[in-house]
């Protein structure tokens, strides 16, 4: 057997972890007010937002994203809003 | 070379003909003049390695792990209070395999405390996963440190070595030890230690991880096959340093007036000498005694002890340590070994003496023979107690 | 820009088991983003470790290595003496982290023998304030009343009953060239000083306040706001120093009344009860007032 084992893992190997089945809630991203201030990447736990400054279009990856609200808490012109998940 | 040399220097050279590049200890008696003399070295710039003085034996061993895990070969020293400290580092180091070398200069464990030589400390540790040689004088001692470094370094073991040497009785004693001249010839003996999984920017791994209850026995496990597998290691890692310096002390074992021995003394380390002397007496008084040397604790001997004790009458066991509520642990796992092998024709009596640094006399050898040939599986009885402070 | 893909390819990933919201994985981004790949890693025992390693998974993508609770800094200085004699130490970053229990309590001692030594080493302190891998038991930072399973609060008790010690002084003390206090809320101010440590050669300590979801009981959401009035009231003074100077402090903007930063934490429930509890209230005003004028943070 492989002497890895348990001790030694693979570089990012937890991204077979989808944790996007821990959400209650999810994000919905309007592309209204944004400004593109990035805060919504800066705060989120997961680093699972990404966008682009330029045409201030943000979204985020719901294979990871935990629901926990931080990006719509803290956007500050609330062009996040978060919605129940459906389940 | 023919040198006189202290034993803490004996070690230190070979230490240092081992080239290691990452150094940690902490002083503790009778440890401190090893890492006294690799201190010198490594400011005469005649060892060019980081010699890392921490604040603790905790951190001399973290600091040897975070090394090695890098890749580089690394070695630490401590004793006693110190080895209990590091015990935590030590289990890890073994867990996260790891290659890291040390030396135990033995010697008994507070309370009381006391500085002067017994094997408790290294009893404290022998289920670390550390492979754990002993070695008998300051040539062994010498040679069994460049050993060590290619049997943790072997691929297919990759676990701590720990060389326990008796305190005092050999760290600070002068004996001529031949050393060797040649570098190149350690070199070739001992390759370059070259780790497939190691922290590298290039090939990110992660060490250390959470191993929870679906895998963590198979961790374990391949430990403990590790250790199994590295009795061949030890064996090969003796014979092939007598093919290229010359000098053999035996593999797992080695045994002394054996042939036609019905009384056989059973020991680990220095004594040994005391023993040997006494044996040879007791010869030429007509007795058939041998004894036997156990070079490996850890992994134990066990087919070479039966092997070798399986035809014999009486097995005296010299026990350096004790474990209190049970009685002797050397002779325990030797009992344990024969029966296993159904052999109970064998009585085997652990005796207990030399604790915090008492002398071992030939007396005393003379008078356990005498005993043990009226006595049965003795379980680590204390000898020569002083009655006035019973 | 920043893609979908782009976010797989961080240098800590998505797909860690910390809590929602949990402003120690924030941290642990924002940092890696400024560290770069060239950088070795060092975990203490604690949350971060438990929820970024679960074997065979990893959220690291550069070389990590947890060892034991108390021996991160020790780990580190081992790992950087190694890269010295391979004669590999140049352009690399070696990074030692630990929660406030393994930095502050258990691994107090590694961690001074590290700095003394001045090895080359950023030590990064994620503050939750309590021991939080093993359930929310007090550490020596957690806050003045605060609430912690080992630190209740009851009849004859209103909690956390010592001030946080101020481990960021401690760090002085040693005179490393670089100590630096930061919070998961001012992610422009943490990089800065990561930035600025990672140019510096030898031993830095940063001190990073990380709010916690289920230890200080709050909505997940509130990670951020929180970490935010925690610097607004005084009572997280953020720094830097240089030796045994500080060189500069994060001023207030507004100053807020710690009663706001507490309210919205379960740990400091109790203290809304009744008059008594109002009193500790105010006790806590004081630690913020002080901290606020000995820095000078208006
Ligand atoms: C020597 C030792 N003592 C105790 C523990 C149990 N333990 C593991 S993590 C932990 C608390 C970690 O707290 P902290 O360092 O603040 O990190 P956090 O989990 O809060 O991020 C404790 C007490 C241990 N692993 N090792
Ligand atoms: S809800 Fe939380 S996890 Fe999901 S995208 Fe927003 S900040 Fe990230
Ligand atoms: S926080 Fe809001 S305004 Fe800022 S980038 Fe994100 S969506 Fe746009
Ligand atoms: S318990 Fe606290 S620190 Fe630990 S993962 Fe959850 S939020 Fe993060
Ligand atoms: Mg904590």
């Amino acid at each position: 057997m492989d002497f890895k084992v348990g001790i030694i893992a693979m570089p990012g190997a937890a991204l077979s972890n989808k944790t996007g089945s821990f959400a209650n809630e999810t994000p919905v991203f309007k592309h209204k007010t944004c400004t593109g201030c990035n805060l919504c990447i800066y705060f989120c736990p997961e680093g699972v937002v990404y966008g682009d400054k330029k045409t201030k279009i943000y979204d985020y990856d719901s294979d990871y994203c935990k629901g926990c609200g931080i990006c719509a808490e803290e956007c500050p012109v609330d062009d996040i809003e978060m919605v129940l998940v459906e389940k | 070379m023919k040198q006189v040399l202290e034993g803490s220097m004996a070690i230190s050279d070979g230490v240092r003909m081992a080239e290691p590049l990452v150094i940690s200890a902490y002083p503790i008696t009778p440890q401190t003049h090893i890492v006294e003399h690799l201190s010198q070295m490594v400011a005469d710039g005649d060892l060019k390695a980081e010699f890392i003085m921490v604040e603790s034996e905790h951190s001399a061993a973290s600091v040897v792990l975070g090394a090695s895990a890098c890749g580089v070969r690394t070695y630490t020293a401590t004793a006693s209070q110190g080895l209990l400290y590091m015990e935590e580092v030590v289990y890890n180091i073994a867990g996260m395999r790891l290659p890291v070398v040390m030396t135990v200069a033995n010697r008994a464990v507070s309370a009381p405390i006391n500085i002067w030589n017994d094997m408790q400390d290294a009893m404290a540790v022998r289920d670390t996963g550390a492979i754990m040689l002993v070695a008998e004088n300051n040539q062994e001692a010498y040679d069994m440190h460049i050993q060590a470094f290619k049997i943790a370094e072997n691929q297919d073991v990759m676990l701590p070595v720990i060389v326990n040497v008796d305190g005092f009785v050999l760290t600070h004693t002068f004996e001529v030890v031949e050393t060797i001249d040649s570098i190149e010839k350690v070199r070739e003996y001992l390759p370059p230690l070259n780790m497939e999984y190691k922290l590298d920017v290039e090939n990110p791994y992660s060490f250390g991880t959470l191993g929870e209850p679906s895998v963590y026995m198979e961790a374990r496990y391949n430990l403990y096959n590790a250790m199994n597998f590295s009795r061949n290691v030890i064996i090969d890692a003796a014979k092939e340093f007598k093919d290229m310096f010359g000098r053999f002390y035996g593999g797992l074992t080695d045994s002394y007036k054996m042939d036609d021995a019905q009384t056989v003394i059973v020991a680990m380390g220095s004594v040994l000498g005391t023993i040997k002397d006494a044996v040879d007496e007791l010869r030429e008084a007509g007795k058939k005694i041998g004894v036997l040397k156990i070079r490996s604790f850890r992994p134990f001997p066990e087919e070479e002890i039966v092997a070798a004790l399986k035809n014999v009458k009486n097995v005296i066991v010299i026990e350096k340590a004790i474990c209190p509520g049970k009685g002797g642990i050397l002779s325990v796992e030797i009992r344990d070994s024969l029966l296993k092998h159904k052999i109970n024709s064998v009585s085997v009596n652990g005796y207990t003496l030399g604790l915090g640094g008492r002398d071992i006399t030939p007396k005393n050898i003379h008078d356990l023979v005498a005993r043990a040939e009226k006595e049965e599986n003795v379980d680590g009885e204390f000898v020569g107690l002083s009655q006035q402070y019973l | 820009m920043l893609t979908k893909e782009e976010t797989h390819n961080e240098l800590f990933t998505m797909g860690h088991t910390g809590c929602s919201g949990c402003a120690q994985s924030m941290s642990v981004k924002m940092i890696m983003e400024i560290l770069g790949k060239n950088t070795i890693a060092t975990n203490a025992t604690g949350c971060l470790e438990v929820f970024s390693t679960r074997w065979p998974e990893s959220s690291w993508k550069i070389p990590w290595i947890h060892s034991l609770f108390e021996n991160s800094a020790a780990v580190a200085s081992g790992v950087e003496a190694a890269l010295k004699a391979m004669g590999k130490k140049d352009g690399i970053t070696v990074l030692a982290q630990g929660g406030d229990g393994g930095t502050a309590d258990i691994g107090l001692q590694s961690l001074s023998g590290m700095f003394e030594r001045n090895h080359d080493v950023l030590y990064v302190c994620y503050d939750n304030g309590a021991y939080m891998n093993t359930g929310y038991q007090r550490s020596g930072l957690t806050p003045f009343d605060a609430y912690t399973t080992t630190s209740p609060s009851g009849k004859e008790s209103f909690g956390n009953q010592r001030p946080k010690k101020y481990m960021p002084e401690i760090a002085m003390a040693h005179r490393i060239p670089y100590t630096a206090v930061a919070s998961a809320g001012y992610p422009m101010d943490l990089q800065k000083k990561v930035k600025k440590a990672k140019s510096i050669t030898g031993a830095k300590y940063l001190q990073v306040d990380v709010p916690c979801v289920p230890g200080w009981k709050y909505e997940p959401k509130y990670s951020v706001k929180l970490a935010q009035l925690a610097v607004q009231t005084g009572l997280y003074p953020l720094f830097e120093a240089e030796y045994d100077k500080i060189i500069s402090v994060k001023k207030i903007s507004k100053k807020v009344p710690v009663e706001e930063y507490l309210k919205l934490q379960g740990r400091f429930k109790h203290l809304f009860k009744d008059d008594a509890g109002r009193a500790e209230i105010e006790k806590i005003q004081k630690i913020a007032d002080e901290n606020i004028e000995r820095f000078g943070l208006i």
